[in-house]
């Protein structure tokens, strides 16, 4: 009885592992597993390892003078403020980079894209080698290069020339240019601003609403450029030009006044953006090229210009296939702006994960911090692009 | 996202292997060699020569140290740190023994459990200038760009000395001495500051370093010394003792020279006989072999030679004994007694 029962069992597992679905299963459940435990283990392994060197898991440090000072900071810093505030800075200072990277490595990538697809031949071919040449170097060297040459080929500050009328300067230590200082009644022009935004929506709304009831098509784009650009240049003018600015001028050993790019931040931006504009520049020409040229004569037939068979019907198509690998490139390039560490660019990393942790001697919160930060700044952007995907996505009906 | 879970892994699995081992002198033995953390290249004190090998003061002491523990000065395995790697590669048991122009502060032998084993180099931050520039003190800096190497004391003393003078400047954080060097010859900085030992011993790789001038305010006290891990106190013993025979050679007379021969049978001074092991066993009492001194000794000199030797006035570097100097000759070293 027992020994059938044995012959059954095992009968039984090995009819389940010979099931696919079931064994399917079996190994889903131990693959977790096995990755718990592995979590489990190095979770447990730290806990301990903390306790018996005798440093326990707080981040009582954080409301701690820092006692350093940051080069860039885009919020009041000084070193009697805490570790905390120069996370801040750090994480602010990241963004910048993150997000000025984005833009340009954008612009840059879509005209690169474009003409990459040039009929000019010359023209494609030197695209098409600088853009072998930029994504096929790690991005790490582009940093150093673009720091190298603005540090030892500009000239120091008391040599450097000057733009201008002596108000923009360029020398090893950065670019400096006047940092504009509003006044008061800087205020109407900023509210005209922001009433131009508000009235161009509005317009583009009536313009849309007025085309589908008569086929009638409004100047959109000049209007709007005049609401948002004319009417606060206009305020700007009437109310007397509320405005000073303040001029970089050299005083002792530096530029004092105006607002300074530093070679460091200059270093980075420029290499993450060029390294992946490359790659932008792939994926925008993949795009435009996915969109069958049978599109563009159907709409040349229907009688579209060709600015507006771009606009209405290239583009859209082209965007679904550009904006999923573009949200990875805007993934890349945040995280890749961790190299900052290369040059001394004072970003998260080199703020809470570098000097804090250092001065602290607290690597796991410190690392926990910068890898939260990391996190949500990669979750924000996927949330974004997902959005904006879902938005263009083809409406079928 | 990935990237960075492993990260965490990877962060996780570091202090993991950093296991508070307590017999270090047990796996030195099995390894048969000494890992000793020194930095990533600072002329004088560590740095590799045109052959590859490691020189310099600090190394000297990571030799001395291998030679009393396995009886054999080349049996070291050289771990090079920037300042703000150092800490994390002893804690995680990179190293046995932390040789790297450390300052020895309260945070850090407390709450960053390390234990220090003494100063070998007493030092002081300075700064250093361009001549051309015309500065003469270090209070006329105000408004220059420093560079300064992060996750150091300089550092926080720097930001101390600018604040309380009510000044300002632009901090040029860098990594390493190197690029301190790159960037400072560059004009991205005005200053470089460091320890006055770190700054004469990087001007004297310039090619012009009589353009250089160190400042004559020293704004800070730097004892440089060794450390290790806080919890074995075996350990500590052994390479604290290392240290003062290093010095109570100097003391007594014993050189590299000598040493063999002061060695072979008791001397009647019974400072060196006790030392060298001619008389009593102080080698066993830390787990070490009779002649442990004597070995070390015998590799790389006393105090006063491995300082002449490496950063001595007559080396490129020309740093004075100063503070350096014996307790006997009006400085500051001095060693317990070895009884």
């Amino acid at each position: 009885m027992a020994a059938a029962d044995i012959v059954d069992s095992r009968s039984a597992l090995s009819r389940a592992w010979n099931n696919k679905e079931a064994r399917s299963v079996i190994l889903q459940i131990l693959t977790v597993a096995l990755l718990f435990g592995f979590f489990f283990y190095i979770i447990r392994n730290a806990v301990i390892n903390l306790e018996t060197i005798g440093k326990g898991y707080s981040f009582t440090f954080l409301s701690a003078p820092a006692s350093y000072d940051i080069n860039q900071t885009l919020i009041d810093y000084n070193s009697r403020d805490t570790h905390f505030r120069a996370a801040i800075v750090g994480i602010l200072n990241t963004l910048l980079v993150a997000v000025s990277g984005i833009i340009l490595a954008t612009i840059v990538g879509f005209v690169l894209g474009v003409l990459r697809l040039s009929k000019n031949w010359l023209m494609s071919r030197i695209v098409y080698c600088y853009i072998e040449l930029v994504r096929n170097v790690p991005v790490l060297l582009h940093i150093l290069l673009i720091h190298g040459i603005v540090v030892n080929t500009l000239p120091v500050p008391r040599q450097s020339p000057s733009f201008f009328s002596e108000s923009v300067f360029l020398s090893n230590r950065g670019l400096y240019v006047p940092s504009p200082l509003p006044e008061p009644l800087f205020w109407a022009t900023m509210i005209a601003f922001f009433g131009g935004i508000v009235g161009t929506v509005l317009y583009k709304r009536r313009a849309r609403k007025l085309q589908e009831e008569t086929g009638r098509i409004l100047p959109v784009f000049r209007v709007g450029l005049g609401l948002i650009i004319g009417l606060p240049f206009v305020v700007f003018l009437v109310t007397g030009m509320p405005m000073n600015w303040s001029y970089p001028e050299l005083k002792g050993f530096n530029f004092v006044g105006g607002v300074a790019m530093k070679p460091e931040f200059l270093a980075l931006w420029l290499a993450l953006s060029l390294y992946t504009s490359a790659f932008i520049a792939e994926i925008v020409r993949a795009g435009i090229l996915a969109v069958s040229y049978g599109q563009t004569e159907a709409a040349h037939a229907l009688g579209l210009r060709t600015n507006r068979t771009l606009q209405l019907v290239i583009i859209p198509q082209a965007l679904r296939v550009i904006v999923p690998p573009l949200t990875s490139q805007y993934l890349n390039l945040t995280k890749n702006s961790s190299l900052a560490i290369a040059i001394g660019y004072m970003d998260i990393v080199a703020t809470i994960g570098g000097i804090s942790l250092n001065q602290t001697g607290r690597e796991m919160e410190s690392m926990t911090i910068v890898l939260l930060i990391y996190l949500s700044f990669s979750l924000v952007i996927s949330l974004f692009m997902n959005w904006y995907n879902k938005r263009i996505k083809l409406v079928e009906r | 996202m990935n990237k960075k879970t492993l990260l965490g892994a990877g962060a996780a699995l570091l202090l993991a292997t950093g296991v508070a081992n307590a017999a270090t002198l047990d796996d030195v033995k099995a390894k048969g060699q000494l890992s000793c953390i020194v930095t990533t290249g600072l002329v004088g004190f560590a740095f590799t020569d045109e052959n590859g090998r490691w020189n310099g003061f600090d190394v000297d002491f990571c030799r001395a140290t291998a030679a009393a523990v396995l009886g054999d000065a080349e049996k070291v395995n050289f771990v090079p740190t920037t300042g703000k790697t150092r800490f994390t590669a002893l804690n995680a048991g990179e190293g046995d023994i932390l040789y790297r122009n450390t300052t020895i502060t309260m945070s850090r032998d407390a709450d960053l459990k390390l234990t220090f084993l003494g100063v070998n180099y007493y030092d002081g931050q300075g700064f250093m200038v361009n001549k051309n520039l015309g500065v003469t003190s270090a209070k006329e800096l105000n408004g220059a760009s420093v560079c300064i190497q992060t996750g150091t004391t300089t550092e926080l003393n720097l930001a101390d000395f600018f604040r309380v003078n009510n000044m300002n400047y632009e901090p040029v954080p860098i990594e390493t001495n190197e690029e301190a060097r790159t960037n400072y010859l560059a004009g991205r900085c005005d200053v470089y500051t460091t320890d006055a030992s770190g700054l004469a011993a990087t001007r004297a790789t310039f090619d012009d370093p009589k353009n250089h001038v160190i400042l004559p305010e020293i704004i800070s006290k730097e004892p440089l010394g060794p450390a290790v891990r806080q919890g074995d106190d075996a350990w500590g013993d052994i390479t604290r003792w290392v240290l003062y025979a290093l010095l109570a050679a100097e003391e007594y007379g014993v050189t590299q020279a000598n040493v063999d021969e002061l060695a072979a049978k008791a001397t009647g001074n019974p400072d060196i006989d006790r030392m060298l092991g001619t008389e009593g066993d102080f080698g066993a009492m830390v787990g070490l072999s009779k002649d442990w001194a004597k070995n070390a000794i015998k590799a790389v000199g006393n105090y006063g030679e491995i300082f002449d030797r490496n950063i001595g006035p007559d080396t490129a570097i020309g740093l004075e004994r100063g503070l350096n100097a014996l307790w006997t000759e009006g400085g500051l070293m001095y060693a317990p007694p070895i009884r």
